[in-house]
């Protein structure tokens, strides 16, 4: 490999980059926008639902138990009816997620240990149906919330039971922020090279290029040089708005945080430079990044629980490299691991980035046919 | 024809199929060095085809082909230092300014490092881009574009140039100037092959090879293949012309009837025997014109390479091409 060669390729893809506003927009706009979203409006954990409340009991205790379920902010009360069918009506036209049915009989069923109220729920969003099961958990028993009470002396019979030990707010950015920095990175990094070699085919700049004695490593590494440093701005963006607008720790040292992030970098690199030897069109190469990019981010843990995931859903996400960075960050960041310790994950990844890049210049032909 | 010191291309049997198509069908050709070669032929002809297949950048379905000295495409990677090759599409970078084209083809094609600057220089003040360096490719016009191309192509003083087409989004007086920068590099010792589907241009080559659906139907210096169809060119001044053109084009012996402005250009088969007589076919020609009523004259014309052309494959090209 020749390093005048492999530098003027690298200058080259630098002054284009310059030029080429979207893409600069998106190299800062796309981690901005998507910790926003993912941070501030997805939130898996609901609160103020529509909740309408049909108290038949009229007690005191009654009253408390509609009062303690209205203080978790997880249901806020719009509406005050007469008949649980009221509510139902209510919960089909969508003016309610939640209804609290409270029976006429609640004292007597709260002695005699038989259910003693009712949540109905708009079943059709599921995370509205995991919201509003908090709400079974509010106590009968006392008016004020025994925070000693562990939830495994809850009854099975589902009465209600003790609120007050979970985490009041439980923050989701916490959990999303450093598997973010993996998402976006995969977005953005396999689609930059993906189209990185397309683009000059499409624009008929291959053909010089192939004529010259440029080697296809050379030609290969020198696309990818680049975009380290674009995904390393892009680490360092999220952290500091993780940081900032979410209060995420970073238990870990800073320097596995990045090295863990240069691996993950080289390897969507490495797999974009692959799909641009393969794709024929810069559209082409988009549809393709998109199919790597939906299952990394239904199946790498991102989305949902890896251990929950069915066992061929699990061998899938084996190969993709956000699962094992997703593992690797969410390690240093959040457990304070070190790299060190989770070197299997270290391992694939460095395997995975080597056979890619290694098939991406195999398959890159200097030839038109 | 200049006397030659050397074959800096050669070719046997060079085929190139793509699927069914026969793109490049055994073509064989020598290419003299420090020559102006021409490819002459309509599009899709096998003009790109080739050049690609002499430069290493596609493999022939057979064939055998010797460039500098080197085998090809086995020794493609070594040629490349050797050759400057020109696309047919502009394939520069039209979002890097002329300066920073220039600088990237310098490193890449291998100019010393201490020479890059001062070469860049050079062709920056040669080709006249001094007060446009800093502009960027995409904004040229395509004259400019083409400059700049050459201008890249021959970074690295290269001892063959290739040049597809090169012209063929230009102006007529770019054209003019982009031919007398490849006639100086031709005059500093290097080979160079142009493939045109335009006969001015095929007319100023030293030798020219003409293909027609892939094969190549002749070869040889402008003057030798025009010489070839000596006597067999008249031109028929009619009152009429293209109802004389219609009354004529079937005779037996006329190969072809083109109208140019007020008269005919008739080619035939065979060569009208005597300058002075009245022999067979001019005769003939004649006799058909009278019964039709119309009256026209006929002079013998040297043949142009459209004759040629249209000779070697009953298949005239435009005539747009020829006007030009």
């Amino acid at each position: 490999m020749n390093g005048r060669r492999l530098w003027a390729i690298v200058i080259k893809e630098l002054r284009q980059l310059r030029r080429d506003r979207i893409t600069l927009a998106m190299v800062i706009g796309i981690p901005v926008l998507q910790l926003v979203l993912f941070g501030y409006a997805i939130n898996t954990n609901l609160r103020g639902l529509h909740a309408g409340i049909a108290d038949q009991s009229h007690t005191a205790g009654s009253r408390a138990l509609v009062m303690d379920m209205l203080a978790t902010g997880v249901v806020s009360p719009v509406a005050t009816v007469n008949t649980p069918q009221q509510l139902m009506t209510m919960l089909r036209r969508g003016e309610i997620s939640v209804g609290i049915v409270v029976p006429a009989d609640f004292e007597r069923r709260r002695i005699d240990g038989r259910p003693v109220a009712q949540v109905l729920v708009d079943g059709s969003d599921t995370a509205v149906q995991a919201a509003a099961a908090q709400l079974a958990q509010t106590p009968v028993d006392s008016a004020v919330p025994d925070t000693r009470a562990p939830p495994t002396s809850t009854p099975p019979s589902g009465r209600i039971s003790v609120v007050g030990f979970y985490n009041p707010q439980r923050r989701s950015a916490i959990n999303i922020v450093p598997g973010l920095i993996g998402v976006i990175l995969t977005m953005t990094m396999v689609l930059f090279t993906g189209i990185a070699i397309v683009r000059e085919r499409e624009r008929g700049n291959m053909e010089l290029l192939i004529a010259t004695p440029l080697s296809s490593a050379e030609l290969m590494v020198g696309k990818v040089l680049p975009y380290i440093v674009i995904g390393l701005v892009q680490t360092t963006v999220i952290l500091a708005l993780g940081v900032w607008l979410f209060a995420v720790p970073i238990r870990g040292s800073v320097l596995d945080v990045y090295l863990a992030t240069g691996l993950l970098i080289l390897a969507s690199l490495a797999l974009g430079l692959l799909i641009s030897t393969r794709a024929q069109s810069q559209f082409q190469a988009m549809q393709m990044t998109f199919f790597i990019f939906l299952p990394s981010i239904l199946l790498s843990g991102f989305m949902f629980p890896f251990a929950g995931m069915p066992k061929a859903a699990q061998w899938i996400a084996e190969v993709l490299p956000l699962t094992h960075f997703l593992r690797l960050i969410r390690g240093v960041m959040l457990r304070g691991a070190s790299l060190w310790e989770l070197w299997g994950d270290v391992l694939t990844l460095l395997a995975f980035i080597a056979v890619m890049m290694a098939v991406a210049i195999l398959r890159f032909r200097k030839r038109l046919d | 024809m200049s006397a030659d010191d050397g074959i800096a291309i050669r070719a046997r049997g060079l085929t190139r199929r793509f699927g069914e198509l026969v793109a490049v069908d055994h073509v064989d050709l020598d290419v003299p060095a420090r020559h102006v070669y021409g490819f002459l032929g309509p599009n899709g002809s096998g003009k790109s085809t080739t050049i690609r297949m002499l430069c290493g950048l596609l493999t022939p379905s057979a064939g055998e082909i010797e460039v500098l000295g080197l085998r090809i495409p086995a020794e493609a990677e070594a040629l490349r230092r050797h050759i400057g090759y020109m696309t047919q599409r502009f394939s520069l970078f039209e979002d890097l300014t002329v300066r920073e084209n220039l600088e990237f083809l310098a490193a890449v094609q291998g100019v010393p490092k201490a020479r890059s600057r001062s070469r860049i220089d050079e062709l920056i003040d040669q080709y006249r881009f001094t007060d446009r360096k800093n502009q960027l490719a995409g904004t040229m016009s395509g004259g400019q574009k083409q400059r700049l191309a050459l201008a890249g192509a021959v970074i690295h003083e290269p001892e063959l140039l290739f040049l597809d087409e090169p012209t063929s989004a230009v102006d007529p007086e770019s054209r003019r100037d982009f031919w007398e920068k490849l006639f100086e590099l031709a005059d500093t010792g290097t080979t160079l092959l142009v493939s045109t589907h335009l006969m001015d241009e095929a007319e100023r080559c030293h030798r020219l090879a003409i293909l027609d659906r892939g094969a190549l139907v002749a070869d040889g210096s402008p003057r030798e293949l025009t010489g070839a169809l000596q006597g067999r060119t008249l031109v028929v001044d009619a009152v009429d012309p293209r109802r004389a053109q219609s009354v004529i084009v079937d005779l037996p012996g006329v190969l072809s009837v083109a109208q140019v402005g007020s008269s005919l250009r008739v080619l035939t088969t065979e060569p009208v025997a005597a300058a002075t007589a009245a022999t067979d076919i001019r005769h003939r020609i004649e006799e058909a014109l009278a019964a039709a009523g119309q009256h026209a004259q006929t002079t013998a014309t040297p043949a142009n390479l459209e004759d040629v052309f249209v000779a070697v494959t009953r298949n005239p090209m435009k005539q747009e091409a020829y006007a030009a």
